[in-house]
Formats: C-alpha cells, sequence, structure tokens
C-alpha cells in the first residue's frame, strides 16, 4: 500500500492548498524564464524574419539595432552595384510616442524597402501586406490598433492595413511598418513654425555677413522652398540590409564593403549577438531573480516538508516500532515531497498558460525551458525532502511510549 | 529496574502489576528491544537478542518478525483505516498486499470489528480501536505481546472485553502476553501476576488454571 498517497487523501485540502501555493511561485520562476526568453526572442523577432546575410551601418556604429545608425539612402544603389548582391535593400528603425486617441502611442517605425519588402515575412494575422508606397501602415497587435483604423503621424495620416503578433522592440514596443520614405518623413518630421523659425534664421545669419549683403538673392533663396532641407539634403536610413546571390561566400562581399571608409558591414550573426548584448543587463537580471526565487522555492518546499514531517512524527515512531525498514518511512516522505513538486509544476504550467498572455510583455515558454523547470523542481523535491528525512530518522520508536 | 528476572511461557498472559514509577514501563521497552537493559540477558523465542546494551540481532527485523505491541493509546495510524492499519503491519513484514489485506480482514472478524474495517480511527470507539490494536499486534503471528496499559482509557466493562481479548489471544494463538496495568478489576483472567516496585519484581498472585 502507498503511505504517502493515502497520507495525503487523509489531509487532501491542506496538501491541495500547499500545492497551490507552491504552484503559484513556480509560475512566478516559469513566467521569469519566459520573460527572459521573450526579451531575447522580441529583441530578434524582425532580425529573424529578414534573413539578411549581411547589415551594412554607419561606420564606427552597432546599429540599426543596438545603436543609432544614419547611412545615405542611396548607399543601397552602391551596396547593390557590388559583385555577389543579390539583394539590397534600406532599412529604417526608429521609435517614436504620439498621441492617439487620447492615449499615449508608443512605437517603433520600421522602413520597409516597397515594393521589394511589403511585410510578406512578417506575422500577419490580419488584412494584408503594403499595397502602395505611401500612407499605409501594418502595426502589431500590442499597438492596440484596428484594421483600418487611420493614425495621424508628422503631417500625414496612415491606415493600418495588416495587424501582426510577437512584433515588439526589446523594450516591448510594438512595431509599425511603413514604407521608406513615410518612414523618413515620420522620423523628420519638422513642425511648420520650426521651419519659419530656421528661415528667418538664415535670413538673419545672411544679413550679418557680407556674403548676404553683398549677394541679396542669397537671402531669397536661403528662405525659399528649394532650401528646404528635405529637398536638398540627402535622406537617410538606419542601415542596407544584403543578401548574396547563390554560391557567393558572404565574407567576399563584406570585405569589399568593409573598406569603404564610410561604413561597417555586419554579419547577421554578429547583428544577432548585438542585439542580445544589447538587453543582457536586463537578462542578467531576470536571471538573478530567477535564481533567488528557485532558492526561495527550495527553502519553502523544504520548511512545508519539514512540517509534515513534524505531524507525523508520532506515527512514524510507531512505523519503527512495527519493524518498518528505513527506506518505508524514506518512501513516505520523499513520494510526498516528489508529488508536491509534480503537482505544483503542473498548477504552475496551467495557470500559466491562463495568466502569461495578459503580461505586458512577451512571456515566451518554450519546451527547453519546461524541461529545465522540471529538472530544477524534481531537484529542488528532493533536496527539500532531505530535512524531513532527517528528522524522521531521528526519532526512537520508545518515543510511542512517551 | 534490579535484578529482574522472569520467563513468560508461549500461550501465557501475564499481569504486571506496581505504582507508577515502578519501572514497569522500563521492564517494557527492554523486553520489547527499545530501550536496552544496562546489564542482563533478553532470550525470544529461543533466541537471545539482547547482552546487556549490545543487541544480538538486527532489532527492527526482530520486533516485526516477533513481537507485537499495544498501548494504552492505541496509538493507530490516523490515516489508515481499520484494515489497512493491520495490513500495514504484514506489508511491513514483506506480506503481499493481497496477502496482507485478506489475513487482516480475518483478524478484524475474529476481534469482531470486521464490520468497521474501512473505518479511520477518529470514527471508532475507544473499545474498537483496542480491537484493531490488538489485531494489529497479532498480525505476524508475534511470540511475544506487550501491552502497556492498554485498558486505562476505557470504561470497566470495555477494559475487561479487552482483557478478555489477551487471554483468547494468549491461548488461541499460543503466544506469550505481558500486560502493565494498574487496573485490578481483571485480574482473573490472568495465568500470572507479577508485582514491580522500586525496580524490583516478584509473585503478586498465581492465578487459578480455570479462570
Amino acid at each position: 500500500m502507498n503511505l504517502a498517497i493515502r497520507d495525503i487523501r487523509h489531509k487532501l485540502s491542506r496538501f491541495l492548498l500547499t500545492a497551490v501555493g507552491i504552484g503559484l511561485l513556480l509560475m512566478i520562476v516559469m513566467g521569469m524564464a519566459g520573460i527572459y526568453q521573450g526579451l531575447s526572442e522580441d529583441a530578434l523577432s524582425f532580425l529573424e524574419r529578414t534573413k539578411a546575410d549581411l547589415w551594412v551601418v554607419q561606420r564606427g556604429t552597432r546599429g540599426p539595432f543596438a545603436e543609432i545608425s544614419r547611412i545615405p539612402w542611396n548607399l543601397e544603389d552602391r551596396v547593390y552595384a557590388v559583385t555577389g548582391v543579390a539583394k539590397a535593400r534600406a532599412f529604417v528603425s526608429h521609435t517614436i510616442q504620439r498621441e492617439y486617441q487620447s492615449r499615449p502611442l508608443r512605437m517603433v517605425v520600421q522602413g520597409l524597402a516597397w515594393p521589394q519588402d511589403d511585410g510578406n515575412v512578417l506575422p500577419l494575422i490580419a488584412g494584408r501586406v503594403l499595397g502602395q508606397a505611401h500612407y499605409e501602415m501594418l502595426a502589431d497587435r500590442t499597438l492596440g490598433l484596428r484594421l483600418g483604423d487611420r493614425v495621424s503621424l508628422g503631417k500625414d495620416i496612415y491606415t493600418v492595413v495588416g495587424i501582426t503578433a510577437g512584433m515588439t522592440g526589446p523594450a516591448g514596443d510594438g512595431f509599425a511598418f511603413f514604407t521608406i520614405p513615410d518612414s523618413i518623413a515620420i522620423q523628420y518630421d519638422t513642425p511648420g513654425e520650426a521651419i519659419r523659425l530656421e528661415r528667418e534664421a538664415r535670413r538673419s545669419r545672411l544679413r550679418r555677413q557680407d556674403l548676404g549683403n553683398t549677394q541679396p538673392i542669397l537671402q531669397e533663396r536661403a528662405a525659399g522652398p528649394a532650401s528646404q532641407l528635405p529637398a536638398l539634403g540627402t535622406q537617410n536610413v538606419s542601415a542596407i540590409m544584403v543578401n548574396v546571390a547563390p554560391g557567393v561566400d558572404p565574407a567576399r562581399v563584406a570585405k569589399v564593403i568593409s573598406g569603404w571608409s564610410d561604413v561597417t558591414v555586419y554579419f547577421n550573426n554578429v547583428q544577432r549577438e548585438l542585439m542580445l548584448r544589447s538587453i543582457e543587463r536586463n537578462r542578467k537580471q531576470l536571471g538573478m531573480f530567477r535564481t533567488l526565487l528557485v532558492i526561495i522555492s527550495a527553502i519553502i518546499m523544504a520548511l512545508i516538508l519539514y512540517t509534515l514531517t513534524l505531524d507525523k512524527m508520532h506515527d512514524i515512531a510507531m512505523f519503527k516500532l512495527m519493524g518498518a525498514r528505513n527506506r518505508t518511512i524514506v518512501a513516505l516522505i520523499l513520494q510526498q515531497a516528489l508529488l508536491l513538486g509534480a503537482l505544483g509544476y503542473a498548477l504552475a504550467y496551467s495557470i500559466g498558460l491562463w495568466v502569461f498572455p495578459f503580461f505586458p510583455r512577451r512571456v515566451a515558454i518554450t519546451s527547453a525551458n519546461l524541461v529545465q523547470l522540471a529538472l530544477i523542481v524534481l531537484a529542488i523535491s528532493v533536496l527539500s525532502s532531505l530535512l524531513g528525512i532527517w528528522k524522521a530518522m531521528s526519532v526512537q520508536p520508545n518515543e510511542i511510549l512517551a | 529496574m534490579r535484578d529482574v528476572s522472569f520467563q513468560v511461557r508461549r500461550g501465557e498472559v501475564v499481569a504486571l502489576l506496581g505504582p507508577s514509577g515502578a519501572g514497569k514501563s522500563t521492564l517494557l521497552t527492554a523486553i520489547g528491544l527499545v530501550n536496552p537493559p544496562t546489564s542482563g540477558r533478553i532470550t525470544i523465542s529461543g533466541c537471545p537478542v539482547m547482552d546487556g546494551p549490545r543487541p544480538l540481532v538486527n532489532l527492527r527485523a526482530f520486533r516485526r518478525k516477533y513481537l507485537g505491541f499495544v498501548f494504552q493509546k492505541a496509538n493507530l495510524i490516523p490515516f489508515l483505516n481499520a484494515l489497512e492499519n493491520v495490513q500495514v503491519a504484514l506489508e511491513i513484514n514483506d506480506a503481499s498486499p493481497r496477502k496482507a489485506r485478506k489475513r487482516a480482514l480475518e483478524l478484524l472478524e475474529y476481534l469482531g470489528v470486521a464490520d468497521r474495517s474501512h473505518s479511520l480511527p477518529s470514527t471508532l470507539s475507544g473499545g474498537q480501536q483496542q480491537r484493531v490494536a490488538v489485531a494489529r499486534a497479532l498480525a505476524n503471528n508475534p511470540s511475544l505481546i506487550l501491552a502497556d496499559e492498554p485498558t486505562a482509557a476505557l470504561d470497566s466493562h470495555r477494559g475487561r472485553q479487552v482483557m478478555e481479548l489477551f487471554r483468547m489471544v494468549a491461548h488461541e494463538h499460543k503466544a506469550g502476553v505481558i500486560v502493565v496495568t494498574h487496573d485490578h478489576r481483571a485480574l482473573d483472567v490472568f495465568d500470572r501476576i507479577l508485582e514491580m516496585e522500586d525496580g524490583e519484581l516478584r509473585p503478586f498472585a498465581v492465578a487459578s488454571s480455570n479462570s
């Protein structure tokens, strides 16, 4: 007969309540691992989908994700001209926060090289990809936008034509995808008053110089429409994504591009490492909390099992008096520890499945995490039973007669 | 205990009387291989088991095969029902669960509590609990049953019933029974009565063979 099961049955409500408590604690451990994993997945969500071989960014920077990078858009043509390059696409990434329907809307603006990149690699759950060069956007569902919503950004209005899932940045902000010109217009949107002030400042600077006084036509040009920065200035993007032709060694292409003095080239796996390093501190923090929680769970389980054993000391003395072997008593305590751990784990998983989707950040529970946690729970169960077993072994059968 | 020396035969019921602090429980725990004596020898079923404080056999294994215990409080395991309380004693002695269950049921029937076999100890009366405790003590056909104040918590009617139970068990199962008791009301059921005072053991009275 199984003594552990019978003892549990006798005090079922207490056992179940204890299991719920352990389960909630383990759920937090599981959630921490999930947030830890989610941070990585968020950081890499877009990178993994682009499948670019190389990333060309501003010289000396770790852009476009770990750091700001600004390179001329026309670099796309220069890169495309390199032997072995099959595709070169511009890419824009920056974070903005605007007001939308009286609430702050914070998003990571991603510019896609439409029509080459129309969002077909993205995990769309509703709507369609970008269908025109301007005024359309794809929004991640974490932004709370719906298909057909019209969002005012800069001087234009963009219609949501597609909704994605699981596309968030390292800081947890949802992605919004536009065409490159639209993303640049949003990034460099300048209020009218700022333009007027800049025009007047230029006129004022010219009037203070001989050049302005000797050539009055310059004052007119400095303030006219032709002098507006977007019209004359070079439009910048964050990076150029490069795909090499089949059979071409990406290292060879990288060697050519890295010889240019205005850019830096990263392989996709290096870009990946840069991304993960940018969230390293967060990951370490979560990792430490998780370790602490595991230790706390082990201590709490040990105390619970010790208390359960103390409740049974008289019965254990009786078993010893009847001649029960040590292994019978060890099995009683160890089986209860394992059952408590198993039930706690099952409750952690079930409750977690229900609760985690409501968390503001992605909680990504992988099979590896589940297996790892199961092993941790097994180890905790065994270790925490040791205290109870030690106490049980110390009881003497003559205590029955006390 | 001071130079205590006596024998109990199989099938004999012996009462051990004496005031509190006389050494009765000390003697019982020594015979029960729970508290070793300082000196002297203990032999059970012809097998020397203790030589002073030194055990000559595996005491726990010996207890489960040759000894049975009944206490003032029945000390039944609270999370096992009556049947399981007896069954566990058999399984501890390596009986298969099926055989253990069958034997346990037979013992409960023999002791008149089979109708309560699925009841937890908390729902049994004091007398019923003691019957289950006696069944448990008998489970492995012990050579010797040790009972420490088994009727102290019972009224005189039930107390006598339990004492008569011991007599029946001793005679039918050929087990020696030693009962430590303060209760003088049912002394006629015993084959022999010993008295302990200040650690010394002496005969109190010898009951008639017809009792």
